[in-house]
């Protein structure tokens, strides 16, 4: 058989949209190929190629745990051409994915430890798969909390599994927005998500965290993180570079000798170091 | 490699036995003060009076806009066509230069790491490139400081040195070039002993030492030296589409209706758009970052990253810039 080509996408079938935010989505895709969606596997971490045919491709994390099978999600907003066009689409149609693309987080080398996410606004998604995968295998870690911020309570994501994940004992989560982004009934914490990070202080013994933002939550974050004693090497995040080809060719998401696409998008702040910040 | 002598009418016959099997032969030719790679029909229409066409010979297995696949859009069910080797026609490039076929060797590793990419495969393995070794060099050449040389062989399939008796040396490197042969043998004489190659070959007048360049760029990042050097740049892109060994491109929708295409299309890393994120955001904001990741995605990242340089020392950036940026001399005022 002749290889694939690595362009051509995977027709996958919305079979749920989800309304998150405003302007958000989750759709929940099906392979309209069974042996396609049987032949498939991922890891957390990974991303795809997502397509509205004529409108073009878009990137994505893969938002679904792969600990749960027979269907992908992603979570996206509207703000492009791309992103407009999949958010027009509805129950029943047909768009493309390529993927899983990029490395992943090494979940089997965090067995026996605990783990702390930090994630603001739309950056939650790429940790989910993470969070659900640890979820699911929650035997496999100690503790876990979970710091997640928006800029008002409409923009929190996943609202449904923030409450499940705030109602389980085995999950400390912290919730947060920023200082007037809460309601009359909002019962989490007020402040941005560094703040609230340092506030609710996790021990770095034994310790995970990975983090997922926007550049600027990132930028503050990370200081905290090395405040409160956790090291470079323990610290993860996903770099969010552009991308088209996803396969380390089109050349857009080079930073340094790498491409987050192929040796990423998953790093640890170790690794970070070797490249520059501006690139990303 | 077998060496054999090819005769002035020896070459006319083996060029339209070239054609007579229905390959498509992409030559240097003539247009106004430009020449560049097209197909030919004719021996007569390829060029001889140049040093460099003004566009490298990468087209023929990177095509400035290419149809990754088709999709069509009926009744709610979608199907799509995807790309088909078939399409691709055997091809030969006719005297391409030396700094053109080593060329190929990055473009190959770009499109062959990790993800073998179909296309790009398939247009290799379906082009033969037959060089012709430099004769002339002008001030933009210089090959011979990025490992490179007006008789290098490193690419080729087949390498003939012309000689003043209108026939050439021939150099078989590869079984494709063979196969090539074969199709007119009889043309084939002899190698000549007599003559040597190197007599032929262009002396380049520029030659510069990399490594010390290379070493300087390992820690010139923050150097301010970026932005004087770019300050007249125009982001034009004019230099990554000449080049033989950029590969970055774009991929793009073709829609028509309920029917398209999805291409993939030349981009070049000094475009502002190219790494700009849908939020605004863009790391590389300015063009001194854009010339930046331009020289070092070429001369630090890829020897880094892949073991090779991603110049060949063609010349024709700097030939085509529309504001004189020479890479030449750019690189060199690096450890000035």
């Amino acid at each position: 058989m002749e290889k694939p080509n690595i362009y051509l996408p995977y027709l996958m079938k919305i079979a749920k949209i989800t309304e998150e935010a405003p302007g958000v989505k989750t759709f929940q895709l099906h392979f309209q190929d069974p042996e396609a969606e049987k032949a498939f596997t991922f890891k957390a971490g990974q991303f795809g190629e997502y397509s509205d045919f004529g409108e073009g491709e878009s990137t994505f994390c893969i938002a679904s745990s792969p600990t749960r099978k027979g269907y992908i999600e992603c979570t996206f907003r509207a703000a492009g051409r791309v992103t407009s066009g999949l958010a027009s689409l509805e129950e029943g149609q047909t768009m493309g994915f390529r993927g899983p693309f990029g490395n992943t987080f090494p979940m089997d080398e965090w067995k026996g430890k605990n783990l702390v996410f930090v994630a603001g606004g739309i950056a939650l998604p790429p940790m989910r798969c993470v969070i659900c995968n640890a979820l699911d295998t929650r035997e496999n870690f100690k503790d876990i909390t979970i710091v997640y911020g928006a800029k008002s309570v409409d923009d929190l994501v996943y609202k449904d599994e923030l409450k499940e994940w705030g109602e389980r004992p085995d999950v400390n989560l912290v919730a947060t927005v920023d200082p007037g982004g809460e309601t009359p009934d909002w019962k989490g914490e007020i402040g941005f998500v560094p703040t609230v990070l340092e506030k609710a202080a996790p021990s770095p013994e034994n310790t995970i965290a990975i983090v997922c933002g926007p550049p600027i939550m990132i930028k503050f974050t990370f200081p905290v993180l090395e405040k409160l004693g956790f090291k470079d090497e323990n610290i993860y995040t996903t770099l969010e570079n552009r991308m088209k080809c996803g396969v380390g060719k089109c050349g857009r998401c080079n930073v340094g000798k790498l491409y987050v696409c192929k040796d990423g998008p998953v790093f640890t702040k170790a690794q970070l170091r070797d490249i520059p910040a501006e690139e990303y | 490699m077998e060496k054999r002598y090819i005769s002035k009418e020896g070459l006319s016959r083996w060029f339209k036995a070239l054609l007579a099997g229905g390959k498509r032969v992409y030559a240097p030719v003539r247009n106004n003060d430009k020449v560049d790679f097209k197909p030919v029909r004719s021996l007569d229409e390829v060029a001889d009076d140049y040093v460099q066409t003004t566009q490298s010979a990468k087209s023929t297995v990177f095509p400035r806009a290419e149809v990754l696949f088709s999709y069509q859009k009926e009744n709610g069910i979608t199907t799509l066509n995807d790309f088909d080797p078939a399409t691709v026609p055997e091809t030969v490039v006719w005297k391409i230069h030396p700094c053109d076929a080593v060329g190929f060797i990055p473009l190959s590793q770009i499109f062959n790491e990790g993800y073998e990419d179909i296309l790009y495969k398939t247009h290799l393995e379906k082009t033969t490139l037959v060089s012709f070794s430099c004769s002339h060099a002008d001030s933009f050449c210089f090959c011979t400081s990025v490992q490179g040389g007006p008789g290098e062989t490193t690419g080729s399939d087949i390498q003939l040195t012309s000689l003043p008796d209108g026939g050439a040396l021939v150099e078989i490197l590869t079984p494709k070039g063979e196969a090539l042969v074969q199709l007119s043998a009889e043309s084939f004489e002899a190698p000549k002993e007599d003559e040597d190659k190197a007599q032929y070959l262009a002396d380049v007048p520029i030659y510069f030492q990399l490594d010390e360049i290379r070493n300087k760029l390992k820690d010139a990042f923050n150097s301010d030296i970026w932005k004087k050097q770019s300050e007249r740049c125009l982001g034009c892109g004019a230099c990554a589409f000449v080049c033989p060994t950029c590969a970055c491109f774009d991929i793009q929708e073709n829609p028509k209706g309920s029917q398209g295409q999805r291409i993939r299309c030349w981009d070049s890393c000094g475009f502002s758009l190219f790494t700009q994120h849908t939020s605004g955001h863009n790391p590389r904001a300015v063009q001194s970052q854009r010339w930046r990741q331009r020289i070092l995605h070429k001369f630090s990242y890829m020897p880094d990253r892949i073991n090779i340089f991603g110049c060949t020392g063609c010349g024709r950036c700097s030939r085509a810039c529309p504001v004189d940026m020479n890479i030449r001399e750019h690189l060199t005022s690096l450890v000035k």
